[in-house]
């Protein structure tokens, strides 16, 4: 039993952390411009992407590097000339906007890396076990993944509260206007805001391309669940968005290592006997089963009973 | 998207109450269209297309009724299609071995009845908030029902899903509806009664409220209407026209699985229900029919067909947040003004360089494409009738000089298109 | 009123320029259902690929009966409805013979439609080509004359897997993992069914269904397998579920042996080589590279030589096409009401090692020999590694077709 404890708790930190790299990026741009950017996870996918080409050519750690950048680059881009172009019909359309983008984006890195996985591996720097826990490895790579994203954390928490341009964007945020009377470019701190956010996404992406597969469907796969984490989180809210990913990684594991099913909980009473009847379908559905559903059931209910989300300082 | 364009009246001209015909005009020739359409395109394709189209067109009103009518950006409307569908296969495999004496016509009620207990159930939950926290929760709804699906086989058939057969159930006057052309008609009666019930609700006070719900929630709920209200009772209303398309996809398909309730489709009719036109009662129309014909015939012509379908949603969601409908409905005062004449030299003007832009751009992405996704099959391509070498120089120069030139000379004539429109319309208002 | 004009005349002018694309009928014109754009996209492009090298073959003989053979291909989005319509839209163009396989929805769709269609429309004869859905309703329960596949379904290879199985003493406890539909609980279910049967001293430690492709961290799933003590896995996941899963189980440095359907499938081998398992994982199919046969490895070669960006195949392709032209000749037509009685009970060399396999009449499943292999670093005089991973299949161990034939429950209705 305490195996069991131990070992999820650590597998649940080390999916929890690598949830939060992922959606760091997107609660960033939410907090700063209001944007839910639904194509978040479709530049990770470009980061995971051009972090494969990148390190095939010049190494593992120049691509942890440039790839972000290239990708920032490219969120500017989209920002200046098309995001900032609907803006002003509401946020109904940036989030139809975005949603479009994952179209092109997807189709796009079809054209250029096909359809199939790519063979995008650990670093042979990375690529031995850190330390072995009740025969079970743990990889150097996951745990370097890990402390990115508790840097990435911390630095993003400085970066807003304690500096200059930290605090300009949260004014920027309340009062374009004003801010932009006092001499401040708006649109530029804006553009350079979806920047750094989609660039964290390319972040996560060069570092979770290797753990998991580099595939033009990794986008569709992953994006729901990084909704979940930053809205259960707290639309906006950083700290949130990390409670939210451990308790996502947390649950998820969890379930896993339980077996528990209604037939376990009612089996031999009489009601049981008529249940397994009429539940035919879900009456040996073991807890672990449905562990990867339980953060949308997770997502529903925070909506209900919690609109603000985990950590949230406005109703959505 | 600011007022609620809807059809325009045709009462409006003239002093004198027009007779009945001509009060209405558009859904006499709405009906006829629909009865005479299987006269000119009788092909079996051509009727399953339409049938299709005519579902298609039930649902992208029904979630128009949600994102136009009242705002609400949903992410997980297959899930009332798809359940509809379920209800429907079950009742019809139901009555099909019990012998019930319910004539097919009358089983899209089931999906609709289906569809709008779901509404109910899920608009509950959903409707309490508005804005991106709804539309994650419908994301939500939308992932949850369809794992679930998967799980309970029972109900919902596993990966294969549950298949029927239409002419098991009692015949309706004689019309077992074996043959495509009476299906199509079955469900061109549905869409038609379908069309007129949604255009009706946007037309009584509720729909009234819902636009202010729309527009302004804050001063709606001033005014003293239950914002939150207005949202569930337009869901549930959704809910059910997305049930009775769902119900008439069963009876069309006569298969119904749990895909049908996934992102892929509720994707689909957001594009359909915007690059119709969300602003405008028959956006939706338009959205759907171009929608669906870009599924079942673009696919055939380019395999990268998504990428131009994500383009033109980009576009239009950039350029013309009214949709098609909503370039048709700006045409409404230049032809009230009696000034058509003066404006469409001036569209062919800025057709004719657009065109050249978009085959260009094609010419650049097909070229792309078959030079790398389909470079086993050697650089040859043939676009428009016309060979060409993915490895020359040739496409690519052309490409980008037709794209750019004509872009250029686009946006110059849509310049002068556009002065010409406001001076049309400034003129028709003094006249 | 305006823009309900404009829409009808929309239609109008889509509608008519659909009917434009008739073509000549002078081809034998084949239609390909199955996903060409989207995410099933990359598992329909081989199978389009793999049919117009076949088709040039045939062509290069001088076509069958004299016909050109002509690949249509119908991109489907792995959608029943769309496949449907899809179909529809071939049958208009002329085609009798639809060819799919990916996804037991849009097979289960396509066959009922097909058999309604014949019905519903005497004279017409539509005949269904399966290369690759295994579901096993579609060779018992919704069996019908006008479907056919190639491929062994999951209860057939679990037959042969297990009897392969059984002759293993050191392996003594199994873990069951399985996808949470309807295919994975085929897997999982014939699984246990036949080992409890075959070997009752075997203990099977776990039995885990995980929902289809929505898992990004399969760690929590090894943690458990570790804890249970399996000396063997037993699963039949696919794609990224497959991948995700023997990647997680490397980092965690997992060591049991894996018996699989689809470790062949686009992205497993790259994650077997990165996880290191070399001849951990074995997988149960109809054939593989470096079997050593002859004509098998020169027309395999001549199709990965062309296309070399997605050098897979699908050896049942060849077998389902051989046997569908041999048939047309026989008939002397290519009308499936002709070549479909020729094809029942048919005998074919199957294309991996010429071994001989059979169509049964009673449910119009395609019974031939199954091979077992591993995947590791080549050996001398193998040709073909996997995605470029310098690892291969070899031949584990070749399971005859009599061990692999198990009754139906078919009732077959005939014309």
């Amino acid at each position: 039993m305490l195996e069991i404890i131990f070992v999820s708790t650590l597998n649940g930190v080390l999916y929890g952390m690598l949830l939060f790299l992922m959606a760091s990026g997107l609660t960033v741009i939410f907090s700063m411009m209001g944007v839910l950017n639904l194509a978040h996870a479709s530049f990770y996918m470009l980061g995971a992407f051009f972090g494969f080409e990148i390190s095939r050519r010049l190494g593992f750690w120049p691509a942890l590097v440039l790839a972000p950048v290239v990708v920032g680059l490219i969120g500017m881009a989209v920002e200046r000339y098309g995001l900032r172009r609907v803006h002003r019909h509401g946020h109904v359309a940036e989030l139809l906007f975005t949603f479009g983008l994952t179209f092109v984006i997807k189709e796009v890195v079809e054209m250029i890396w096909g359809k199939l996985p790519v063979d995008y591996r650990v670093p042979s720097g990375l690529d031995f076990a850190a330390f072995t826990l009740f025969s079970g490895n743990y990889p150097a790579f996951k745990l370097f993944g890990l402390l990115i994203s508790v840097g990435i954390f911390i630095g993003l928490l400085m970066a807003v509260r304690h500096t200059r341009v930290g605090l300009i964007v949260q004014a920027a945020l309340s009062h374009p206007g004003m801010v932009g009377m006092l001499g401040h470019n708006v649109d530029r701190i804006f553009m350079l805001v979806f920047g750094v956010g989609v660039g964290l996404a390319a972040v996560a992406g060069v570092i979770a391309g290797p753990i998991l597969v580099t595939q033009s469907n990794m986008a569709g796969l992953l994006g729901p669940i990084l909704f979940v984490v930053v809205v259960v989180g707290g639309l906006g809210s950083l700290g949130g968005a990390l409670a939210a990913s451990l308790l996502i990684g947390l649950v998820q594991t969890f379930a896993v290592a339980f077996n528990v099913s209604l037939a376990d909980l009612f089996g031999g009473t009489a009601a049981g006997a008529i249940l397994s009847v009429w539940l035919a379908d879900i009456w040996r559905v073991t807890v672990a089963q449905i562990a990867p559903i339980l953060p949308y059931l997770l997502l529903v209910m925070i909506l209900i009973f919690r609109p603000r989300g985990l950590m949230g300082t406005r109703d959505t | 998207m600011t007022d609620a364009r809807t059809l325009p009246r045709t009462d409006a001209i003239g002093g004198r109450r027009p007779g009945f015909l001509a009060r209405h005009a558009v859904w006499i020739a709405l009906a006829l269209a629909l009865l005479l359409l299987p006269y000119l395109f009788s092909s079996r394709l051509a009727l399953s297309t339409m049938s299709m189209m005519g579902t298609m067109i039930i649902f992208a009103l029904s979630y128009n009724m949600l994102l136009g009518q009242t705002g609400l950006l949903s992410f997980g409307h297959a899930v009332f299609f798809g359940l509809g569908g379920f209800f429907t296969v079950h009742v019809l495999n139901a009555a099909g071995s019990g012998d019930w004496p319910i004539p097919l016509p009358l089983f899209p009620v089931v999906g609709g009845l289906g569809g709008l207990a779901f509404g109910i159930l899920f608009g509950w939950v959903a409707t309490k908030r508005a804005g991106t926290a709804f539309a994650m929760i419908t994301l939500g709804i939308g992932e949850l029902v369809v794992s679930s699906a998967l799980i309970l086989r029972r109900f919902f058939g596993g990966e294969e899903g549950i298949t029927t057969d239409r002419t098991d159930v009692m015949s309706f006057f004689g019309y077992g509806f074996g043959p495509q052309l009476q299906v199509y008609y079955l469900i061109a009666a549905w869409c038609f009664l379908s069309i007129a019930a949604m255009y009706a609700i946007t037309r009584t006070p509720f729909g009234r409220i819902a636009n202010a719900v729309r527009d302004n929630p804050q001063r709606t709920a001033f005014i003293g209407y239950d914002t939150s209200r207005v949202r569930f009772i337009a869901f549930s209303l959704s809910g059910l026209f997305a049930g009775i398309a769902g119900g008439l996809s069963v009876v069309n398909f006569e298969i119904v699985n749990a895909a049908q309730m996934g992102a892929v489709e509720s994707g689909s009719v957001i594009l359909m229900t915007y690059i119709g036109g969300v602003g405008n009662f028959a956006g939706p129309i338009i959205g759907a029919i171009l929608v669906t014909w870009l599924q079942l015939i673009l696919s055939d012509a380019t395999q990268i067909w998504p990428l131009y379908v994500g383009l033109l949603f980009i576009g239009m969601v950039m350029f013309v947040p009214g949709g098609i409908a909503g370039l048709l409905a700006m045409q409404a005062p230049v032809m009230a003004a009696r000034k058509l004449h003066r404006v469409v030299p001036f569209y062919l003007l800025a057709l004719a360089p657009g065109i050249v832009a978009l085959v260009g751009l094609s010419v650049l992405i097909e070229t792309s494409h078959q030079f790398s996704i389909r470079a086993s099959y050697g650089p040859q391509l043939t676009l428009y009738s016309i060979p060409l070498d993915a490895t020359s120089p040739l496409p690519w120069v052309a490409g980008v000089v037709l794209a750019v030139a004509g872009g250029i000379l686009f946006m110059r004539a849509e310049r002068l298109a556009r002065d010409a429109y406001h001076a049309a319309v400034a003129q028709g208002g003094q006249g | 009123m305006r823009t309900l004009i404009g829409s009808s005349a929309l239609t109008l002018a889509l509608l008519g320029a659909t009917a434009l694309s008739a073509l000549a009928q002078d081809t034998l014109k084949i239609g390909y259902v199955d996903p060409l754009s989207g995410g099933g996209a990359s598992i329909g492009q081989i199978g389009m690929n793999q049919l117009n090298f076949i088709a040039d073959e045939i062509n290069a003989k001088g076509g069958v009966n004299g016909r050109k053979v002509e690949i249509v291909g119908y991109d489907n989005q792995t959608n029943p409805q769309i496949s449907l319509v899809q179909v529809q839209k071939a049958i208009d163009e002329g085609i009798q013979v639809i060819v799919q396989g990916n996804g037991s929805s849009v097979a289960v769709a396509v066959s009922d439609f097909v058999t309604k269609y014949n019905d519903r429309n005497p004279g017409a004869n539509v005949v269904h080509l399966n290369y690759a859905a295994i579901d096993p309703v579609l060779t018992n329960e919704k069996c019908s004359y006008w479907h056919f596949t190639w491929d062994a379904s999951a209860d057939i290879k679990m037959e042969a897997l297990t009897n392969f199985i059984k002759e293993k003493e050191d392996l003594k406890k199994v873990y069951l993992i399985a996808q949470d539909y309807s295919f994975g609980h085929a897997v999982a279910g014939a699984a246990k069914r036949m080992l409890t049967e075959k070997r009752p001293d075997v203990e099977i430690v776990g039995e885990e269904y995980h929902p289809l492709v929505k898992i990004t961290d399969f760690s929590p799933y090894v943690a458990k397998i570790q804890a249970s003590g399996a000396d063997t896995i037993i699963t039949g996941n696919w794609g990224q579920d497959l991948a995700l899963l023997i990647k997680a189980a490397g980092q965690a440095g997992l060591d049991v042996d894996w018996y699989t359907f689809y470790a062949g499938g686009a992205g497993a081998p790259t994650a077997i080589k990165q996880a290191g398992l070399e001849n951990r994982v074995y997988q149960i199919n109809e054939g593989i590279n470096n079997q050593g046969y002859g004509p098998a490895e020169e027309r395999a070669g001549a199709l990965m030589q062309r296309f070399s960006d997605a050098p897979i195949y699908y050896p049942r392709m060849f077998n389902m096409m051989d046997m569908v032209f041999k048939a047309m000749v026989e008939a002397g037509s290519e009308d499936p009401g002709d070549f479909v009685p020729k094809l029942e009970g048919m005998k074919l060399d199957s294309f991996a090692a010429g071994d001989e396999g059979f169509m049964r009449a009673d449910d119009h499943q395609f019974f031939q020999p199954l091979y077992i292999s591993t995947l590791g670093a080549l050996e001398e005089g193998q040709k073909f590694d996997e995605e470029h991973t310098g690892w291969g299949w070899k031949m584990a161990a070749s399971v005859p077709t009599e061990s692999t034939l198990l009754p139906t429950k078919c009732d077959m209705k005939r014309p």
